[in-house]
């Protein structure tokens, strides 16, 4: 497929690995020719630099032929206006637009029309709802829906006093008692797919496929204590805590915000009226003390810079705080952070993504494309929601007698209402939906793949 | 240095040579040349188990792949591909010194068409094939044929680029469409179906299939080995006009043949690079065709020659169809300045290149501003497109690199005690790929007088004027094999 991705920044660079490694013919615009060199050494795309919004950079870039536009560039305007022009020029195009400023965000429905969009992204709110999911659950540190919700992939690190540390994947029932499957563990970086001798160790991250009515249950067998967060503290007054802090507001959560400019400050407490704005610095460890850092039930940290974060997580941790959640913007090489207690991760490029990509795959094979994909395990592997239609192959066959290709896991069937965690003899049918587990080098575009 | 990749790299390229040796061989074994046959029978044999060796040598080599060990690569792989590649004329006895059998292989792939052969019509079909399709071969180069036909162990890493980079002649080379191998794919396509044409023109001129398509061969790559001891001399004056035509078809640059076909017609005609390469063909015909007069019989005919001589100097291409040593002085004078400027880059021809000389004459233009207004702030502009200041280093860079290079090979070959003349024109000739110079190497003459030193030294100016100086220059820096 041709796509166009405009604005070579974090967000496009990330794109452009995640594409460029499915095999589409990329371009990128952007006006820097430094980034420009950079990508086009390091990836098989073609560059092209200039002004995106312009019909004749866009021409060059072959707007003509292309099938995808995604404007990933800085502003707002620029992406909106970008749309409109490449569609104008090719109403075949489908264009996809990253839209942040929180002023638009009544109107995006609206605006998807007037500029022709096909869709909008927002990392920052995306960012926003991960991390009020997670407060909504303390105890885990990442969670993933899958079947409008009802089933999810929850990520657990076992630390020396969990009960699953050295109990083999067998044995785990007896435990957790309910049925749940664990379908990765992250192990010092490596992502492992257990089998049921697989011995659980501590410092694992595992990634545990459960119905989401069991989660509660899950937590409490396995000894986590889960209060619901009462009173959250906020670092950084950017657009991702602005989100945040109205949707925690809105359901009766206490929020603190502590922001450094004063003039933000300001704005922040004449649109977040709920909320308790604080001028000052959040890496002071005075200030944070005084607002009550050692009994307040959860940290969030999102200021605009990724070591500050860390810094301020680590601390918080020392403090005792329950639930720690940190946003890594720019930050990569997520292994070197492994060791550190940062509590949950998130990353605002890798949750846009996962999104764009979901939509590319769609584009590719209009039937039969995966309705979710999460990547999990820092990347290492994809979960992926599918429809089980009329071409799929081996319905109503038990799972044992399919021979499913190398590190490809079933790992949960959505039967109407009920979800079954499946075992050799599960089987499953047309109208049910299947959730695929497989590592990221594997390629599966569609459920037929799945198979030898 | 990932010795390894590279390993795994000059194995593939010495794979896709052996199999491109498999046709010679078949042509040897019909025309009941046993003995030839049986060289490249051996060389296969040889090529084959090497390439085997290298690829065996190289598994399991990291992916990871910078410019330096792309444009090493691109070096090594065509001395390699080259050392190997005299094997069938050692073998076979053709020309049984090494050297000079090294120097003929070199003078095919590098597109030159220098030989140290005095008469080449005795010699088997299959070399002579083997010959004319080392032209072909390097033309277009064996590494962008690996990239159209492998993903040449990249997947999607922009590395490939600097190995384009490394072989794609021009100052400012860049991709096509998004895909390498799709970029890679589309110039083959191109250069196979102008051959393929090439040969069909001749073909229609009575020309026997055997030496249309290493005609096709030698005119397509620019290179320039005939099949006769009279180079185009002794063909019909349609058959000639044809080969003028498809010389400066193939000194044109490919992408403008690309923006033909996705019908971008305004584009081409805009071309500045073009428009210079074509002012230079036609002002050098006219001034030579006035210089000649009543050299010749008619006026057709004078043009006819100086037509084909000016394609065939600033192509580079290197055949002849008269002795133009015996041509006025300044008429010689404007094929010397021929030489140096060269085709187009992206083209298949050597040489400095119209577009690097005219970024070269735009600087220029604007240093003598900047002297006369020292405030002017002035971007170099080609196409109407601005050329960032990178590419204006890299080709001044060039320039100084291709002067020190022909003075210092001047210097080096003046030993053998031959002519200013000789020497000059024939380190010219080498290092711009062409093939004949004047006088001692004139069209009628060839480089078997110099000696081993000489022709070694000549066979390094071959290799860098096709890979355009840096991939061979930087084999000899200290700084690329040292570790980081």
């Amino acid at each position: 497929m041709k796509i166009i991705i405009a604005g070579d920044g974090k967000m496009g660079a990330t794109l452009t690995r995640q594409l460029s490694a499915e095999g589409d013919d990329l371009t990128l615009i952007d006006a820097n020719p430094e980034v420009l060199e950079s990508s086009e050494e390091r990836y098989d795309v073609l560059v092209v630099q200039g002004n995106c919004a312009s019909m004749d950079v866009l021409k060059q870039a072959g707007v003509k032929e292309a099938d995808l536009l995604i404007a990933m560039a800085g502003a707002d305007e620029i992406n909106l206006l970008c749309c409109m022009t490449a569609h104008s020029m090719n109403p075949r195009l489908h264009t996809i637009a990253r839209v942040r400023n929180p002023e638009y965000m009544n109107q995006i429905y609206a605006m998807r029309g007037m500029f022709a969009l096909s869709m909008s992204v927002n990392p920052e709110k995306q960012v926003a709802e991960e991390a009020a999911r997670l407060l909504r659950y303390p105890g885990f540190l990442k969670r993933d829906t899958f079947a409008r919700g009802k089933v999810e992939i929850v990520e657990l690190r076992l630390d020396e006093k969990s009960k699953l540390c050295n109990v083999a994947l067998n044995d785990m029932n007896s435990i957790v008692k309910c049925k749940i499957l664990v379908c990765a563990v992250l192990r010092k970086g490596n992502a492992v797919a257990p089998d049921g001798d697989f011995v659980l160790r501590e410092g694992d991250r595992i990634f545990v496929t459960a119905p989401a009515d069991t989660l509660t249950l899950l937590l409490k067998n396995l000894g986590i204590i889960t209060r619901k967060a009462k009173r959250v503290i906020l670092c950084g007054g950017g657009r991702v805590s602005y989100y945040l802090a109205r949707q925690l507001v809105s359901s009766g959560v206490g929020v603190q915000l502590i922001e450094r400019d004063e003039e933000r400050c300001n704005h922040l407490a004449a649109i977040l009226p709920g909320a308790c704005i604080i001028h000052g610095d959040a890496s002071s460890q005075f200030l944070l003390e005084s607002k009550g850092i050692s009994d307040c039930d959860a940290l969030v940290t999102m200021t605009g810079l990724d070591e500050l974060n860390v810094v301020i997580s680590l601390y918080g941790t020392n403090c005792g705080v329950p639930q720690v959640i940190t946003k890594l913007g720019r930050m990569d090489n997520t292994d070197m952070l492994d060791n550190l207690a940062l509590g949950s991760v998130i990353s605002p490029r890798e949750l846009c993504c996962n999104t764009i990509v979901r939509y590319v795959r769609a584009m590719k094979n209009q039937t039969g494309a995966a309705l979710t994909v999460h990547t999990i395990a820092d990347g290492h592997m994809e979960a992926m929601e599918f429809l089980v239609d009329e071409n799929t192959r081996h319905c109503g066959e038990p799972l044992k007698e399919l021979r499913l290709k190398k590190g490809v896991l079933v790992v949960c069937i959505s039967k109407g209402p009920r979800q079954e965690i499946p075992g050799g003899d599960s089987r499953f049918e047309r109208g049910d939906t299947l959730i695929i587990v497989t590592d990221r080098e594997r390629g599966i575009y569609q459920l037929n793949d799945i198979f030898e | 240095m990932n010795y390894k990749m590279m390993g795994r790299f000059c194995g593939r390229i010495l794979l896709v040579e052996g199999v491109f040796m498999v046709p010679a061989m078949l042509i040897s074994l019909f025309g009941r040349e046993f003995a030839s046959a049986r060289a490249f029978l051996w060389s296969i044999g040889i090529i084959l188990l090497l390439a085997w060796l290298l690829m065996w040598f190289g598994r399991g080599s990291k992916k990871k792949f910078y410019a330096k060990e792309g444009l090493a690569c691109v070096g090594i792989s065509w001395v390699v591909m080259s050392l190997l590649g005299c094997l069938p004329f050692c073998i076979s006895g053709a020309i049984p010194n090494f050297v000079d059998a090294f120097f003929e292989i070199v003078s095919g792939f590098t597109t030159t068409g220098a030989s140290i052969l005095p008469a080449v019509e005795g010699l088997p079909r299959g070399i002579l094939y083997w010959r004319s399709f080392s032209h072909w071969l390097g033309g277009m180069g064996v590494l962008v044929f690996l990239l159209a036909i492998t993903s040449a162990g990249g997947g999607d890493n922009g590395f490939t680029m600097h190995l384009l980079r490394a072989e794609s002649p021009g100052p400012n080379v860049g991709k096509l469409v998004p895909k390498m191998r799709k970029t890679a794919g589309i110039l083959y396509l191109l250069y196979i179906v102008l051959t393929v044409l090439n040969t069909v023109f001749l073909l229609c001129g009575d020309m026997s299939l055997f030496e249309s398509v290493c005609t096709a061969f030698g005119t397509a790559g620019t290179g320039g080995f005939g099949v006769r001891n009279d180079s185009i001399a002794g063909y019909s004056p349609y058959i000639q006009n044809v080969c003028t035509v498809f010389m400066l078809l193939f000194g044109v640059n490919f992408s403008c043949f690309y923006m033909l076909l996705i019908r971008q017609f305004k584009a081409v005609l805009k071309d500045e690079e073009l428009r210079l390469y074509l002012g230079i063909v036609a002002g050098s015909v006219v001034l030579i065709v006035l210089n000649l007069k009543d050299f010749y019989g008619t006026l057709g005919e004078t043009i006819r020659h100086a037509a084909f001589q000016v394609a065939s100097i600033v192509t580079t291409t290197g055949f002849a169809t008269t002795d133009f040593d015996l041509w006025p002085g300044f008429s010689k004078a404007i094929l010397l300045c021929l030489m140096v400027v060269g085709a187009s880059a992206g083209s298949t021809g050597g040489g400095f290149k119209c577009g690097r000389l005219l970024l070269v004459l735009k600087s220029l233009r604007r240093s003598v501003r900047k002297v006369v207004n020292p405030q002017k702030v002035e971007v170099v502009r080609m196409n109407g497109n601005p050329i960032s200041e990178k590419v204006l280093q890299n080709t001044n860079a060039y320039l100084a690199a291709y002067v020190i290079i022909t003075g210092v090979s001047f210097l080096l070959i003046s030993i053998d005690g031959f002519s200013i003349t000789t020497n000059i024109s024939a380190v010219l000739a080498c290092f711009n790929n062409i093939g004949p110079g004047f006088e001692m190497v004139g069209p009628a003459c060839n480089f078997s007088s110099y000696s081993i030193f000489s022709k070694l030294v000549l066979i390094m100016d071959m290799l860098a004027g096709r890979l355009e100086i840096f991939p061979i220059l930087i084999l000899f820096s200290r700084t690329t094999w040292r570790h980081r």
